[in-house]
Order: C-alpha cells, then structure tokens, then sequence
C-alpha cells in the first residue's frame, strides 16, 4: 500500500509539473523561447491566488483572479518585449532573466519571506481510506484537474481550428504565415496561455508545497528537466516527463533521502545521453 | 596607426591601474575588486564556447566548481599541500570538460543548453547530497591558500597573486582567440557545414574549445576556492551558470573583453546596489531589462555601434 501511496503522490505532483511544463514547452515549440520567467507565473500566481483567497474566501475566485493576472502579464511579456528579439536567443535570456529577478524581489517586498500556506477549499479537506492510511481527497483532486488539463489541451490542439493554426505554427511559422494565419497573434495568445497554466499550478500547488521565495526558481528548473525528458515543444512529452520526474522525484525523496536529487537528475542524464532531443522530441 | 596605438596605450593603462590598485583602495575594495577578477576570467572562458563557437552552455558552473571542489577535497580530505592542489584542479576541470563534450556536443542550439545544464546538476547533486564527503550544502570551509616562498594570506598579496594568473589566463584567451584555430572557430559559428566542405573537422574544433573553455573555468574557480578559503554546492549550482552566462551577454558575448566588463560590473552592481538598498534583485532585474532593451548587443556592441555612427558622420 505504501507503493500506492507514493505513486499516487508522485502522480499528483507530476500534474502540478505538467500544468508548468506544458506552458514551457509550448512556448519553446512555437517561438522557440526558453522562457526563464516561467516558475515567476508559477509563484507570482500563487501569491495572487493567496490574496484573493485571504480576501474572499473562495478558491474559485482565486484561481480565476490569479490565472486572469498571469495570463495578462504574459500577453504584456510578450507582446511589448520578447517580441522585439524573436529568434533571437542571448536577448531573449538575458530579457526573461530580467524579469524573474524583478518578480522575485516585487514578490519578496509585498508577500514576505516566509513559506505561505493557501487553504484547501473546504469540500476537499477530507481523506479516503486507503490500507491502513488515509489518503488526502485534495491530491486526488489534483490528479484530476492535471489530467482534464492534459485533456483539454489535446483536444484543442488537435480537434480546434486554433489548435490547427497553432500545429502550422509550430511546424514551420514563416510557412504558416504565408498562408494568412496570424502567427502574431498566436504567439501572444500561447504565451499567456502558458502563464495562465503555471498560476494555475501555482495556486493549486498552494496547500499542497506552500509558498515562498526561490520557489520560482525551483520550479523553473524542475520544468526544464520535465521538457529535457519529454522533448522540447511536445505536449505528450512533457506529459510524459513531468509524471516520471514527479514519481521519481517523490521515491528519491522517500527511499533515498541523502541522494533525492540525484534520482531526477541522473535519469535525465542518461535519457538525454540516448536521445538528445527528449522522449518524444523532434530535431 | 593611430588605430593600433590606442588599444595598446589602453591596455597599459589599464594594467597600471590594476598593479597600483591596493595603494589607492581600501583592503575591502581590493577583495572586491579580486573577486571582479575572478569572475571576469569565468565569464571569458564561458565566452571562448559562447562567443567564439557560438555554443551556448548553462553548465559553466560545472568546471569551476570542480576545480574548486578538487583543491578543497585534496586539502581538507587528502591532506595534499595547497599549491599542489592547484594544477590538479585544472585538470580536474578539464577531464571533466572531456567527458561532458562528447554528451553535449551531440546537440545544437536550446538542447546543447540544456544537456550542459543537466549534466552540471548531476555533478551540483552529487556535491550536495554526498554529505559524508563534501558536507552537502554546509560546504567545507578551511581551504588554505598556497604557499610559494611568501604569503598569501592578506588581501593585498592575494590580489597580487590572482591579478598574475588572471592575467596569464587572460593572454592565453587572447592568443588563442586569435591564432588559426581561434579564427577557424568562428568560422564554425558563422556556417558549419561550410567549414565542413573547407575541410575543418568541425567536431574536433568545438571539442577542444569545449576543453579550453572547461580548463579556463577551472582556473577561476580554484581561485575561487582559494579565495573564499571555503567551497559550497552554490559553486555548481545553475544560478553560477546563469550568472556566468548573463555576464558574458551583458558585457557582448564574442569579444574576451566585453565578458570581462559584463562580469566586473555585475560583481560590483551587487557588491554597490546592496549596500545601497535591500532590492538590489530587483534593480539588477532592471538594469538587465534596460540593457536588453537599448543594448542587445551587450555593452560591446552599444560602443560598437556608437563608433560607427561617428564614423559616418
């Protein structure tokens, strides 16, 4: 039972990594960014969900709140100056770089400096008997808000016709261009729905991981090993990724304490070693 | 010949400037100004691989904090004398290097990005969770300085010893940087499949730059060690690599000098602003911003431009 349980544990905080690294992967898949603001969207939408929650006492609310901001600060991220150094990666770095910095200390100066908890909402503070444990309801939710994300994106990709634009997009942009799709305007939106995706996580993440400064940081580099397992700009690959990492992540911290990190970091290494370009990449 | 005189004219100046330094700075500035030095050479050798063979690493940290590691670990663990440490550390750094090479160098562009980032945080791991060897994330302080007939241990005589190695480092960059092969490498960033049919073996070139660049690191980050008189796992950590990386863009990756100014000046940006106010984060996060806005070339490529707006006039 206890394999279960750490599983299950793994699983939910694999979803939390795949609702960031989706994000991140889409956006490299695209514009070819790797976008070092992305764990600031993560935290800075968690902080605002805090907020909003301490204020109105709804989750709903703060969820909405706070992916509404990130997605707008994306949009402006993007629109007024990433946009001016596309395809351009050393300004882009030093660009994105930037802006983790300013949110870290804007978020450091208004939110403080200690860990902070969001309260689950309160249909889900419960547990389910599992063996002889109880099991938290909460990450099962978790579980499942990843995987109807999951869902939802593979039907837009797939069955949209915005989905259809977005594949053109990712497969070759001047092309897609040529043939009358506003690839602008593509861009803007799937850089705010990428910070839309990593408020999310981050207020979700919330009751589960607290949080607090750095955890920008960590996340962001949690999700690029997600998107170097799965494959730069593949939503299956940073699926498949972040629910590995995320397993891997939970049995390293369980069963080998003094080496946690080295069970992410290893396997990435060797599947990277085999397959440069990701599980499910494309060169 | 007035073009040729002016550099060389600079450059003396320059070094006057750095021998004379202690006499005009409190012992504090010239700690500060030591550590400037070191990142300076950090930031060139990432520059060798980012600017000249247009290979972008986010693992830079790796080699500099090998050879950190390498000299604190012969020290405290093996009882080695300091000195002798030293040229252990650098091939440390670049054995390292050798191995990492051939990994990376199967990729290009955002993936080789990311291999060297992993595979730093392979080595970044192992320094802090192999607690019973390195301490994990306490480091392990009580590095000794080397002992060559004299002392090193005030500011001063260590400034004067890093300013001497530095400096050495700095002119082999240069020489390598401009001797063929130095040349045959930006070639290899401009077009590799047309250094390819010139009949350059492209991988052997990046290989040994890969090497150079791992070795030069070294360098910096034994000094490093040397200086702190203390190793930690932040010496590994990605934020170096990023820091390193943010360096060498900001200063004007392609040029050694312009990493070097990158370097001393975000040393000395985050020694000054957060003396200054509490959110120098933030104020760094600007400046970088600003930069990428009106210099995206880096501070190099402002002057570049600005001397070639004057000479159209």
């Amino acid at each position: 039972m206890t394999w279960v349980i750490h599983i299950l544990n793994g699983v939910a905080y694999g979803m939390l990594l795949f609702l960031i690294a989706a994000g991140l992967s889409l956006i490299y898949g695209l514009m070819k960014i790797l976008n070092l603001t992305h764990g600031t969207f993560y935290l800075v939408g968690g902080y605002i969900g805090l907020t909003v929650m301490q204020t109105t006492g709804s989750f709903i609310l703060a969820l909405i709140a706070s992916v509404l901001a990130m997605a707008l600060l994306g949009a402006i991220i993007e629109r007024f100056f990433l946009r001016r150094f596309h395809l351009d990666e050393l300004p882009q770095t030093l660009l994105t770089f930037g802006f983790l910095f300013i949110f870290a200390d804007l978020s450091l100066w208004i939110w403080g400096g200690n860990p902070l908890m969001l309260d689950e909402p309160e249909i889900l503070q419960r547990s389910v008997p599992m063996g002889y444990y109880a099991y938290p309801v909460y990450r099962l939710f978790l579980i499942a808000v990843g995987l109807a994300v999951a869902g939802g994106l593979w039907w837009f990709q797939e069955k949209t016709r915005l989905g259809t634009m977005l594949r053109a997009g990712v497969d070759d942009a001047e092309i897609a261009r040529a043939l009358g799709i506003n690839v602008s305007l593509l861009f803007t939106l799937v850089f705010a729905v990428g910070a839309a995706l990593a408020a999310l996580a981050g207020v979700l993440a919330g009751p589960v991981l607290s949080l607090y400064p750095g955890a920008d940081f960590e996340v962001l580099i949690l999700a690029f090993v997600v998107v170097i397992v799965g494959g730069l700009g593949s939503l299956r690959g940073a699926l498949a990724g972040a629910l590995l990492v995320g397993i891997l992540d939970d049995f390293g911290k369980a069963f080998f304490p003094e080496f946690a990190l080295f069970t992410v970091f290893v396997p990435m290494a060797v599947i990277l070693v085999l397959r440069p370009t990701g599980l499910f990449g494309r060169r | 010949m007035k073009a040729r005189v002016w550099p060389f004219i600079g450059a003396v100046a320059v070094l006057a400037l750095l021998i004379a330094l202690p006499d005009i700075l409190r012992p504090y500035y010239v700690g500060l100004a030591t550590r400037m030095l070191i990142f300076a050479l950090f930031a060139m050798s990432l520059d060798l691989l980012l600017g000249y063979a247009g290979l972008a690493s986010l693992g830079h940290a790796a080699y500099f904090g090998v050879a950190a590691y390498t000299i604190a670990l012969l020290v405290l663990r093996a009882g080695v004398d300091s000195g002798i440490a030293f040229p252990a550390a650098l091939v440390a750094a670049a054995i390292i290097g050798a191995l990492f090479a051939p990994l990376a160098l199967r990729a290009r562009g955002s993936y080789f990005l990311m291999i060297t980032f992993a595979l730093a945080q392979v080595v970044w791991s192992v320094a802090f969770g192999w607690r019973s060897l390195t301490n994990g994330d306490d480091g392990m302080p009580g590095v000794t300085r080397p002992y060559f007939g004299w002392s090193l241990d005030n500011t001063t005589s260590f400034y004067y010893f890093a300013l001497a190695v530095i400096g050495i480092a700095a002119l082999l960059l240069f020489a390598i940087v401009k001797s063929p092969f130095g040349r045959a490498l930006r070639g290899i960033r401009e077009s590799e499949s047309r250094m390819q049919a010139l009949g350059y073996n492209v991988w052997r070139h990046q290989y040994a730059a890969f090497v150079l660049s791992a070795f030069f690191a070294g360098i910096a980050g034994a000094l490093y060690a040397y200086f702190n008189r203390f190793v930690g796992p932040e010496y590994l950590y990605v934020v170096q690599s990023a820091e390193a990386l943010i360096m060498v863009i900001l200063g004007g990756a392609g040029t050694l000098l312009g990493p070097a100014i990158g370097a001393a000046l975000i040393v000395f940006l985050e020694d000054f602003v957060s003396s200054l106010t509490e959110h120098w984060v933030l104020v760094l996060g600007v400046i970088y911003v600003l930069v990428t806005l009106f210099a995206p070339r880096g501070l190099i490529g402002l002057y570049v431009d600005f001397r070639q707006r004057r000479a159209l006039k």
